[in-house]
Protein backbone atom coordinates (compact mmCIF):
# COMPACT_ATOMS: atom_id res chain seq x y z
CA UNK A 1 0.00 0.00 0.00
CA UNK A 2 1.30 2.95 -1.03
CA UNK A 3 0.85 5.78 1.74
CA UNK A 4 -1.10 9.04 -0.05
CA UNK A 5 0.35 12.45 0.75
CA UNK A 6 -1.99 14.77 2.50
CA UNK A 7 -2.09 18.20 0.53
CA UNK A 8 -0.96 21.77 2.14
CA UNK A 9 -2.56 24.32 2.92
CA UNK A 10 -3.68 25.89 -0.60
CA UNK A 11 -2.32 29.28 -0.14
CA UNK A 12 -2.40 30.95 -4.03
CA UNK A 13 -5.35 33.36 -4.95
CA UNK A 14 -7.01 33.19 -8.57
CA UNK A 15 -8.38 36.76 -7.69
CA UNK A 16 -7.31 39.82 -4.96
CA UNK A 17 -10.42 39.14 -3.24
CA UNK A 18 -11.23 35.70 -3.18
CA UNK A 19 -9.79 33.10 -0.97
CA UNK A 20 -7.90 30.00 -2.75
CA UNK A 21 -10.30 28.32 -5.07
CA UNK A 22 -9.40 24.99 -3.73
CA UNK A 23 -10.70 26.21 -0.25
CA UNK A 24 -14.12 26.39 -1.47
CA UNK A 25 -14.43 23.14 -3.07
CA UNK A 26 -12.87 22.10 0.09
CA UNK A 27 -15.35 23.09 2.13
CA UNK A 28 -18.23 21.72 -0.15
CA UNK A 29 -16.82 18.03 -0.24
CA UNK A 30 -14.67 18.00 2.66
CA UNK A 31 -15.32 20.49 5.68
CA UNK A 32 -12.63 18.65 7.14
CA UNK A 33 -9.62 17.48 5.42
CA UNK A 34 -6.43 15.94 6.48
CA UNK A 35 -3.74 18.93 5.94
CA UNK A 36 0.02 18.22 5.85
CA UNK A 37 2.37 20.70 6.92
CA UNK A 38 5.95 21.61 6.13
CA UNK A 39 7.51 20.60 9.42
CA UNK A 40 6.20 16.86 8.61
CA UNK A 41 3.00 16.99 11.11
CA UNK A 42 -0.34 15.72 9.66
CA UNK A 43 -3.21 17.47 11.08
CA UNK A 44 -6.28 19.07 9.75
CA UNK A 45 -7.64 21.55 7.98
CA UNK A 46 -11.48 23.11 9.00
CA UNK A 47 -13.21 25.07 5.56
CA UNK A 48 -16.81 25.39 7.06
CA UNK A 49 -18.89 28.14 8.94
CA UNK A 50 -20.48 25.40 11.39
CA UNK A 51 -17.20 23.42 12.14
CA UNK A 52 -15.00 26.38 12.28
CA UNK A 53 -17.34 28.07 15.17
CA UNK A 54 -17.59 24.50 17.02
CA UNK A 55 -13.85 24.03 17.19
CA UNK A 56 -12.97 27.61 18.41
CA UNK A 57 -15.60 27.33 20.68
CA UNK A 58 -14.35 23.67 22.14
CA UNK A 59 -12.40 24.52 24.69
CA UNK A 60 -10.86 20.85 24.18
CA UNK A 61 -8.51 22.71 21.79
CA UNK A 62 -5.56 24.65 23.01
CA UNK A 63 -4.16 27.90 21.56
CA UNK A 64 -0.74 27.31 23.51
CA UNK A 65 2.14 28.40 20.78
CA UNK A 66 4.62 25.39 21.98
CA UNK A 67 1.99 22.88 20.90
CA UNK A 68 1.02 24.06 17.39
CA UNK A 69 2.83 23.42 13.86
CA UNK A 70 2.79 26.28 11.17
CA UNK A 71 0.78 25.34 8.11
CA UNK A 72 2.68 27.62 5.64
CA UNK A 73 6.46 28.09 5.11
CA UNK A 74 7.93 31.91 5.50
CA UNK A 75 10.57 33.09 2.90
CA UNK A 76 10.63 29.04 2.01
CA UNK A 77 11.60 28.42 5.28
CA UNK A 78 10.01 25.60 7.43
CA UNK A 79 8.37 27.63 10.85
CA UNK A 80 9.34 25.75 13.89
CA UNK A 81 7.22 25.19 16.35
CA UNK A 82 7.45 28.31 18.70
CA UNK A 83 8.46 28.59 22.43
CA UNK A 84 5.71 28.83 25.40
CA UNK A 85 4.26 32.49 25.61
CA UNK A 86 5.63 35.00 27.77
CA UNK A 87 4.53 35.93 30.35
CA UNK A 88 1.34 38.25 29.54
CA UNK A 89 1.19 37.21 26.00
CA UNK A 90 -2.76 35.72 27.02
CA UNK A 91 -3.36 35.19 23.02
CA UNK A 92 -0.72 32.08 22.92
CA UNK A 93 -2.29 30.52 26.68
CA UNK A 94 -5.27 28.67 28.16
CA UNK A 95 -7.89 29.07 30.85
CA UNK A 96 -6.82 29.64 33.49
CA UNK A 97 -3.79 31.77 32.69
CA UNK A 98 -5.86 33.23 29.74
CA UNK A 99 -9.00 34.29 31.53
CA UNK A 100 -6.68 35.73 34.29
CA UNK A 101 -4.67 38.13 31.75
CA UNK A 102 -8.00 38.61 29.42
CA UNK A 103 -10.07 39.46 32.75
CA UNK A 104 -8.24 42.31 33.58
CA UNK A 105 -8.52 43.97 30.03
CA UNK A 106 -11.70 43.21 29.18
CA UNK A 107 -13.10 46.14 31.54
CA UNK A 108 -11.51 48.51 29.31
CA UNK A 109 -12.25 47.39 25.90
CA UNK A 110 -16.40 47.58 26.45
CA UNK A 111 -18.41 48.89 23.88
CA UNK A 112 -18.78 52.06 26.48
CA UNK A 113 -15.20 52.81 26.92
CA UNK A 114 -14.13 52.44 23.30
CA UNK A 115 -17.29 54.60 22.43
CA UNK A 116 -15.58 57.36 24.91
CA UNK A 117 -12.51 56.71 22.12
CA UNK A 118 -14.56 58.16 19.46
CA UNK A 119 -13.44 62.06 19.40
CA UNK A 120 -9.82 60.84 19.78
CA UNK A 121 -10.09 58.64 16.68
CA UNK A 122 -12.28 60.92 14.97
CA UNK A 123 -9.15 63.87 15.45
CA UNK A 124 -6.49 60.86 14.32
CA UNK A 125 -8.75 59.97 11.38
CA UNK A 126 -9.16 64.04 10.31
CA UNK A 127 -5.36 64.97 10.63
CA UNK A 128 -4.40 62.62 8.14
CA UNK A 129 -6.52 62.93 6.18
CA UNK A 130 -5.25 66.88 6.03
CA UNK A 131 -2.03 65.40 5.55
CA UNK A 132 -3.00 63.57 2.52
CA UNK A 133 -4.76 66.78 1.18
CA UNK A 134 -1.10 68.68 2.08
CA UNK A 135 0.76 65.97 0.08
CA UNK A 136 -1.61 66.56 -3.22
CA UNK A 137 -2.76 63.96 -5.15
CA UNK A 138 -1.51 60.88 -5.87
CA UNK A 139 -0.41 59.71 -2.66
CA UNK A 140 -0.28 56.56 -1.16
CA UNK A 141 -3.21 55.72 1.62
CA UNK A 142 -0.81 53.00 3.32
CA UNK A 143 1.99 55.18 5.17
CA UNK A 144 -0.35 58.40 5.13
CA UNK A 145 -3.87 56.70 6.59
CA UNK A 146 -3.92 53.45 6.99
CA UNK A 147 -0.70 52.80 9.17
CA UNK A 148 -0.62 55.68 11.34
CA UNK A 149 -4.13 55.68 12.47
CA UNK A 150 -4.24 52.62 14.46
CA UNK A 151 -0.93 53.35 15.89
CA UNK A 152 -2.02 56.54 16.91
CA UNK A 153 -4.96 54.86 18.53
CA UNK A 154 -2.81 52.87 20.40
CA UNK A 155 -0.77 55.31 21.75
CA UNK A 156 -3.68 56.76 22.94
CA UNK A 157 -4.52 53.44 25.10
CA UNK A 158 -1.22 52.54 25.86
CA UNK A 159 -0.48 56.47 27.39
CA UNK A 160 2.76 57.08 24.53
CA UNK A 161 3.37 60.62 25.46
CA UNK A 162 2.81 63.00 22.63
CA UNK A 163 6.84 63.84 22.18
CA UNK A 164 7.68 60.24 21.92
CA UNK A 165 4.78 59.05 18.89
CA UNK A 166 6.59 60.19 16.38
CA UNK A 167 9.27 57.62 16.74
CA UNK A 168 7.22 54.99 18.11
CA UNK A 169 5.17 55.22 14.66
CA UNK A 170 8.39 55.27 12.75
CA UNK A 171 9.76 52.49 14.19
CA UNK A 172 5.84 50.59 14.08
CA UNK A 173 5.82 51.38 10.24
CA UNK A 174 9.53 50.30 9.96
CA UNK A 175 8.15 46.95 11.89
CA UNK A 176 5.43 45.99 8.59
CA UNK A 177 7.49 47.77 5.67
CA UNK A 178 8.38 46.01 2.77
CA UNK A 179 11.09 48.25 1.70
CA UNK A 180 13.20 48.10 4.63
CA UNK A 181 15.77 45.54 5.35
CA UNK A 182 15.18 42.32 7.24
CA UNK A 183 18.20 43.27 10.23
CA UNK A 184 16.44 47.19 10.13
CA UNK A 185 13.08 45.82 10.95
CA UNK A 186 14.49 43.54 13.86
CA UNK A 187 16.22 46.62 15.36
CA UNK A 188 12.67 48.27 15.07
CA UNK A 189 11.13 45.06 16.73
CA UNK A 190 13.65 45.61 19.40
CA UNK A 191 13.46 49.54 20.24
CA UNK A 192 9.36 49.06 20.34
CA UNK A 193 9.70 46.42 22.37
CA UNK A 194 12.47 48.40 24.96
CA UNK A 195 10.18 51.45 24.38
CA UNK A 196 6.91 49.51 25.76
CA UNK A 197 8.93 47.69 28.60
CA UNK A 198 10.35 51.50 29.74
CA UNK A 199 6.73 52.79 29.38
CA UNK A 200 5.58 50.27 32.11
CA UNK A 201 8.10 51.08 34.12
CA UNK A 202 7.40 54.92 33.92
CA UNK A 203 3.75 54.46 34.84
CA UNK A 204 4.68 53.03 37.61
CA UNK A 205 5.84 56.07 39.09
CA UNK A 206 3.55 58.29 37.06
CA UNK A 207 0.71 57.09 36.32
CA UNK A 208 -1.87 58.54 33.92
CA UNK A 209 -5.43 57.81 32.65
CA UNK A 210 -4.40 55.04 30.18
CA UNK A 211 -4.70 51.52 29.89
CA UNK A 212 -1.04 50.46 30.87
CA UNK A 213 -1.35 52.25 34.06
CA UNK A 214 -4.68 50.67 35.22
CA UNK A 215 -2.88 47.80 34.64
CA UNK A 216 0.85 48.86 36.50
CA UNK A 217 -1.73 49.76 38.82
CA UNK A 218 -4.17 46.71 39.44
CA UNK A 219 -1.62 45.53 41.70
CA UNK A 220 -2.01 42.15 39.97
CA UNK A 221 0.54 41.64 37.15
CA UNK A 222 4.68 42.25 36.66
CA UNK A 223 6.41 45.01 35.48
CA UNK A 224 7.21 42.48 32.12
CA UNK A 225 3.51 40.77 32.11
CA UNK A 226 2.40 44.62 31.44
CA UNK A 227 4.82 45.22 29.23
CA UNK A 228 3.99 42.30 27.08
CA UNK A 229 0.14 42.84 27.46
CA UNK A 230 0.79 45.96 25.66
CA UNK A 231 3.04 44.97 23.21
CA UNK A 232 0.20 42.15 22.31
CA UNK A 233 -2.19 45.35 22.16
CA UNK A 234 0.11 46.80 19.71
CA UNK A 235 0.77 43.70 17.42
CA UNK A 236 -2.51 42.43 17.60
CA UNK A 237 -4.57 46.04 16.81
CA UNK A 238 -1.57 47.60 14.44
CA UNK A 239 -1.25 45.63 11.56
CA UNK A 240 -5.14 43.92 11.61
CA UNK A 241 -6.67 47.63 11.48
CA UNK A 242 -4.29 48.43 8.88
CA UNK A 243 -4.77 46.10 6.32
CA UNK A 244 -8.56 46.41 6.86
CA UNK A 245 -8.42 50.19 6.20
CA UNK A 246 -6.13 50.20 3.32
CA UNK A 247 -7.93 46.61 2.02
CA UNK A 248 -11.12 47.86 2.70
CA UNK A 249 -10.68 51.54 0.46
CA UNK A 250 -9.43 49.11 -2.56
CA UNK A 251 -12.73 46.92 -2.26
CA UNK A 252 -15.17 50.03 -1.75
CA UNK A 253 -13.03 51.96 -4.62
CA UNK A 254 -13.81 48.72 -6.92
CA UNK A 255 -17.56 48.73 -6.03
CA UNK A 256 -18.86 52.41 -7.05
CA UNK A 257 -22.48 51.56 -7.03
CA UNK A 258 -21.90 50.40 -3.18
CA UNK A 259 -19.56 53.45 -2.44
CA UNK A 260 -22.24 55.78 -3.82
CA UNK A 261 -24.95 54.40 -1.51
CA UNK A 262 -22.58 54.48 1.67
CA UNK A 263 -21.18 58.12 0.15
CA UNK A 264 -25.36 58.85 0.10
CA UNK A 265 -25.90 57.21 3.50
CA UNK A 266 -23.51 57.66 6.01
CA UNK A 267 -25.58 55.39 8.50
CA UNK A 268 -24.64 52.20 6.61
CA UNK A 269 -21.01 52.21 7.80
CA UNK A 270 -21.83 50.00 10.54
CA UNK A 271 -23.14 47.09 7.95
CA UNK A 272 -19.97 47.86 5.63
CA UNK A 273 -18.05 47.09 8.19
CA UNK A 274 -18.98 43.72 9.28
CA UNK A 275 -19.41 43.30 5.75
CA UNK A 276 -15.58 43.83 4.78
CA UNK A 277 -14.51 41.77 7.71
CA UNK A 278 -16.73 38.77 6.00
CA UNK A 279 -15.54 39.69 2.56
CA UNK A 280 -12.24 40.56 2.75
CA UNK A 281 -11.07 37.93 5.62
CA UNK A 282 -8.21 39.37 6.06
CA UNK A 283 -6.41 36.56 8.53
CA UNK A 284 -5.75 34.59 5.46
CA UNK A 285 -4.01 31.62 6.71
CA UNK A 286 -6.81 31.13 9.24
CA UNK A 287 -5.83 30.83 13.33
CA UNK A 288 -4.57 27.33 14.48
CA UNK A 289 -5.34 25.31 17.45
CA UNK A 290 -4.51 21.99 18.86
CA UNK A 291 -7.16 19.18 20.52
CA UNK A 292 -5.65 17.95 24.01
CA UNK A 293 -7.67 15.22 23.99
CA UNK A 294 -9.44 12.98 20.83
CA UNK A 295 -12.13 15.03 19.96
CA UNK A 296 -14.44 14.18 16.54
CA UNK A 297 -15.03 16.77 14.64
CA UNK A 298 -17.74 16.70 11.55
CA UNK A 299 -17.18 12.64 11.72
CA UNK A 300 -13.52 12.39 11.84
CA UNK A 301 -11.15 11.78 14.78
CA UNK A 302 -8.95 14.41 15.88
CA UNK A 303 -6.29 12.54 17.86
CA UNK A 304 -4.48 14.60 20.70
CA UNK A 305 -1.96 16.67 19.73
CA UNK A 306 -3.37 17.26 16.27
CA UNK A 307 -2.91 20.64 14.98
CA UNK A 308 -6.07 22.17 13.60
CA UNK A 309 -5.97 24.86 11.02
CA UNK A 310 -9.60 26.88 11.00
CA UNK A 311 -9.84 28.49 7.29
CA UNK A 312 -11.74 31.92 8.33
CA UNK A 313 -11.59 33.05 4.98
CA UNK A 314 -13.33 29.31 3.78
CA UNK A 315 -16.11 30.14 6.73
CA UNK A 316 -16.82 33.62 5.78
CA UNK A 317 -17.61 32.52 2.25
CA UNK A 318 -20.16 29.63 3.60
CA UNK A 319 -22.79 29.27 1.47
CA UNK A 320 -24.76 27.53 4.00
CA UNK A 321 -24.17 30.62 6.31
CA UNK A 322 -24.53 33.93 3.56
CA UNK A 323 -26.70 33.55 0.41
CA UNK A 324 -23.96 34.64 -2.39
CA UNK A 325 -20.79 34.45 -0.24
CA UNK A 326 -18.95 35.78 -3.36
CA UNK A 327 -20.58 39.03 -3.63
CA UNK A 328 -19.40 41.88 -1.62
CA UNK A 329 -22.82 43.68 -0.63
CA UNK A 330 -22.95 46.04 1.86
CA UNK A 331 -26.93 45.94 2.36
CA UNK A 332 -26.31 42.26 3.14
CA UNK A 333 -26.34 41.23 7.39
CA UNK A 334 -22.78 39.71 7.57
CA UNK A 335 -23.50 39.18 11.79
CA UNK A 336 -22.19 36.23 12.85
CA UNK A 337 -19.15 36.25 10.53
CA UNK A 338 -16.25 35.24 11.71
CA UNK A 339 -13.59 38.21 11.02
CA UNK A 340 -12.95 38.76 14.52
CA UNK A 341 -12.31 34.76 15.75
CA UNK A 342 -15.09 32.77 17.57
CA UNK A 343 -14.87 31.65 21.51
CA UNK A 344 -12.73 32.87 24.33
CA UNK A 345 -9.92 34.31 21.90
CA UNK A 346 -12.67 36.16 19.89
CA UNK A 347 -10.86 40.07 19.36
CA UNK A 348 -10.50 41.67 22.28
CA UNK A 349 -10.51 44.79 20.29
CA UNK A 350 -12.80 44.13 17.99
CA UNK A 351 -15.30 47.17 19.86
CA UNK A 352 -12.23 49.66 18.89
CA UNK A 353 -11.54 48.27 15.37
CA UNK A 354 -15.11 49.16 13.86
CA UNK A 355 -14.91 52.76 15.36
CA UNK A 356 -11.50 53.15 13.43
CA UNK A 357 -13.19 51.49 10.68
CA UNK A 358 -16.22 53.47 10.86
CA UNK A 359 -14.70 56.44 11.12
CA UNK A 360 -12.00 56.15 8.82
CA UNK A 361 -14.38 55.16 5.70
CA UNK A 362 -16.69 57.84 6.65
CA UNK A 363 -14.37 60.56 6.99
CA UNK A 364 -12.06 59.13 4.35
CA UNK A 365 -15.06 59.41 1.71
CA UNK A 366 -16.16 62.63 2.81
CA UNK A 367 -13.02 64.39 2.55
CA UNK A 368 -12.07 63.03 -0.63
CA UNK A 369 -15.71 62.44 -2.86
CA UNK A 370 -13.94 61.25 -5.77
CA UNK A 371 -11.70 59.32 -4.69
CA UNK A 372 -10.17 56.90 -7.18
CA UNK A 373 -7.26 54.67 -8.03
CA UNK A 374 -3.94 56.20 -9.32
CA UNK A 375 -3.01 53.04 -10.89
CA UNK A 376 -4.68 50.26 -12.28
CA UNK A 377 -5.62 47.51 -10.33
CA UNK A 378 -3.31 45.23 -11.52
CA UNK A 379 -0.19 47.17 -10.30
CA UNK A 380 -1.79 47.22 -6.83
CA UNK A 381 1.00 44.86 -4.73
CA UNK A 382 -0.94 42.61 -2.44
CA UNK A 383 0.33 41.08 0.99
CA UNK A 384 0.07 37.97 -0.96
CA UNK A 385 2.39 36.03 1.40
CA UNK A 386 1.96 37.97 4.38
CA UNK A 387 -0.34 36.38 7.46
CA UNK A 388 -2.32 39.69 7.48
CA UNK A 389 -3.80 40.03 3.42
CA UNK A 390 -4.39 43.59 2.59
CA UNK A 391 -2.27 46.12 -0.10
CA UNK A 392 1.14 46.81 0.62
CA UNK A 393 0.70 50.33 -0.86
CA UNK A 394 -2.46 52.17 -2.54
CA UNK A 395 -1.95 54.77 -4.26
CA UNK A 396 -5.09 57.11 -5.17
CA UNK A 397 -5.68 59.96 -6.49
CA UNK A 398 -8.42 63.25 -5.71
CA UNK A 399 -8.74 66.62 -6.91
CA UNK B 1 -39.27 34.60 27.15
CA UNK B 2 -36.41 34.57 29.53
CA UNK B 3 -32.67 35.40 29.68
CA UNK B 4 -29.86 33.51 31.33
CA UNK B 5 -26.32 34.68 31.28
CA UNK B 6 -23.37 32.93 32.82
CA UNK B 7 -20.58 35.67 34.33
CA UNK B 8 -17.87 32.56 34.50
CA UNK B 9 -18.38 31.59 30.82
CA UNK B 10 -18.27 35.23 29.61
CA UNK B 11 -15.37 36.45 27.73
CA UNK B 12 -16.06 40.04 27.73
CA UNK B 13 -16.22 40.42 24.14
CA UNK B 14 -19.07 42.66 24.30
CA UNK B 15 -21.30 41.40 20.85
CA UNK B 16 -24.28 41.33 23.41
CA UNK B 17 -24.04 45.17 24.60
CA UNK B 18 -23.60 45.91 20.38
CA UNK B 19 -26.92 43.70 19.78
CA UNK B 20 -29.22 45.08 22.47
CA UNK B 21 -27.76 47.61 24.85
CA UNK B 22 -31.44 47.34 26.10
CA UNK B 23 -31.08 44.07 27.02
CA UNK B 24 -27.24 43.53 28.15
CA UNK B 25 -24.43 45.87 29.27
CA UNK B 26 -20.71 45.30 30.43
CA UNK B 27 -19.19 45.25 34.05
CA UNK B 28 -16.94 48.56 34.33
CA UNK B 29 -14.63 46.70 36.26
CA UNK B 30 -13.77 43.68 34.44
CA UNK B 31 -16.12 43.79 31.33
CA UNK B 32 -18.31 40.74 31.77
CA UNK B 33 -21.42 40.54 30.80
CA UNK B 34 -24.77 42.22 32.74
CA UNK B 35 -28.70 41.34 32.35
CA UNK B 36 -30.50 44.39 32.12
CA UNK B 37 -33.46 42.84 31.16
CA UNK B 38 -34.04 38.98 31.51
CA UNK B 39 -37.92 38.88 30.27
CA UNK B 40 -36.98 40.65 27.28
CA UNK B 41 -40.29 41.58 24.98
CA UNK B 42 -41.25 42.56 21.20
CA UNK B 43 -38.29 43.38 19.38
CA UNK B 44 -35.71 42.68 21.83
CA UNK B 45 -36.70 38.92 22.05
CA UNK B 46 -35.15 38.88 18.46
CA UNK B 47 -32.05 40.79 19.80
CA UNK B 48 -31.42 38.78 22.45
CA UNK B 49 -31.69 35.25 20.34
CA UNK B 50 -29.05 36.69 17.80
CA UNK B 51 -26.70 37.90 21.02
CA UNK B 52 -26.66 34.25 22.55
CA UNK B 53 -26.06 32.87 18.60
CA UNK B 54 -23.38 35.55 18.47
CA UNK B 55 -21.55 35.50 21.78
CA UNK B 56 -18.49 33.61 21.37
CA UNK B 57 -18.11 32.08 25.11
CA UNK B 58 -21.71 30.30 24.79
CA UNK B 59 -22.41 32.49 28.04
CA UNK B 60 -25.92 33.69 27.13
CA UNK B 61 -28.73 31.54 27.09
CA UNK B 62 -32.12 32.13 26.01
CA UNK B 63 -35.12 29.99 27.08
CA UNK B 64 -38.23 30.39 25.17
C1 LIG C 1 -9.97 44.86 11.94
C2 LIG C 1 -9.02 44.65 12.78
C3 LIG C 1 -8.84 43.37 13.56
C4 LIG C 1 -9.03 42.07 13.17
C5 LIG C 1 -9.51 41.55 11.81
C6 LIG C 1 -8.72 41.24 14.32
C7 LIG C 1 -8.83 39.85 14.35
C8 LIG C 1 -8.60 39.06 15.45
C9 LIG C 1 -8.81 37.62 15.50
C10 LIG C 1 -9.31 36.75 14.36
C11 LIG C 1 -8.48 37.20 16.75
C12 LIG C 1 -8.58 35.77 17.29
C13 LIG C 1 -7.32 35.01 17.06
C14 LIG C 1 -7.49 33.55 17.39
O1 LIG C 1 -8.55 33.10 17.82
O2 LIG C 1 -6.51 32.80 17.22
C15 LIG C 1 -8.03 38.37 17.49
C16 LIG C 1 -7.59 38.34 18.81
C17 LIG C 1 -7.13 39.46 19.47
N1 LIG C 1 -7.18 40.78 19.04
FE1 LIG C 1 -7.86 41.43 17.25
N2 LIG C 1 -8.32 42.04 15.37
C18 LIG C 1 -8.39 43.36 14.95
C19 LIG C 1 -8.11 44.49 15.70
C20 LIG C 1 -7.66 44.48 17.00
C21 LIG C 1 -7.38 45.66 17.81
C22 LIG C 1 -7.59 47.10 17.36
C23 LIG C 1 -6.90 45.22 19.02
C24 LIG C 1 -6.47 45.97 20.24
C25 LIG C 1 -6.14 47.20 20.33
C26 LIG C 1 -6.90 43.76 18.97
C27 LIG C 1 -6.49 42.94 20.01
C28 LIG C 1 -6.64 41.57 20.03
C29 LIG C 1 -6.20 40.74 21.15
C30 LIG C 1 -5.57 41.23 22.44
C31 LIG C 1 -6.51 39.41 20.80
C32 LIG C 1 -6.27 38.17 21.65
C33 LIG C 1 -7.50 37.87 22.44
C34 LIG C 1 -7.39 36.60 23.25
O3 LIG C 1 -6.55 35.73 22.98
O4 LIG C 1 -8.18 36.48 24.20
N3 LIG C 1 -7.38 43.36 17.75
N4 LIG C 1 -8.14 39.49 16.69
S1 LIG D 1 -21.20 38.45 24.08
FE1 LIG D 1 -20.90 36.77 25.51
S2 LIG D 1 -18.74 36.87 26.01
FE2 LIG D 1 -19.25 38.81 25.07
S3 LIG D 1 -19.71 40.16 26.80
FE3 LIG D 1 -21.64 39.30 26.10
S4 LIG D 1 -21.90 37.47 27.34
FE4 LIG D 1 -19.78 38.06 27.57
Amino acid sequence: MTETLHPVLPTTRSTPFDPPPELGALRAEKPISELRFPDGHHGWLVTSYDLVREVLADRRFSNRAELQHAPITVGGQVVPTQPPAKPGMFINMDAPDHTRYRKLLTGQFTVRRMNQLLPRVEQIVAEHLAGMRALGSPVDLVPNFALPVPSLVICELLGVPYEERERFQRDTGKMLSLDVPFDEIMGALERVERFVADLARRKRDQPGDDMLSGLVHSGELTDEEVANMGLLLLVAGHETTANMLGLGTLVLLRHPEQLAALRADPSLVDNTVEELLRYASIIQFGTGRVALEDVEVGGKLVEAGSTVILSIPAANRDPDRFERPDEFDIHRSASGHLGFGHGVHQCLGQQLARIEMRVGFNALFREFPDLRLAVPVEEIPMRTDMGIYGVHSLPVAFS
Amino acid sequence: MKVEVDKERCAGAGMCALTDPEVFDQDEADGTVVLLDPSPSGEHQRKAREAAHLCPAGAIRVVE
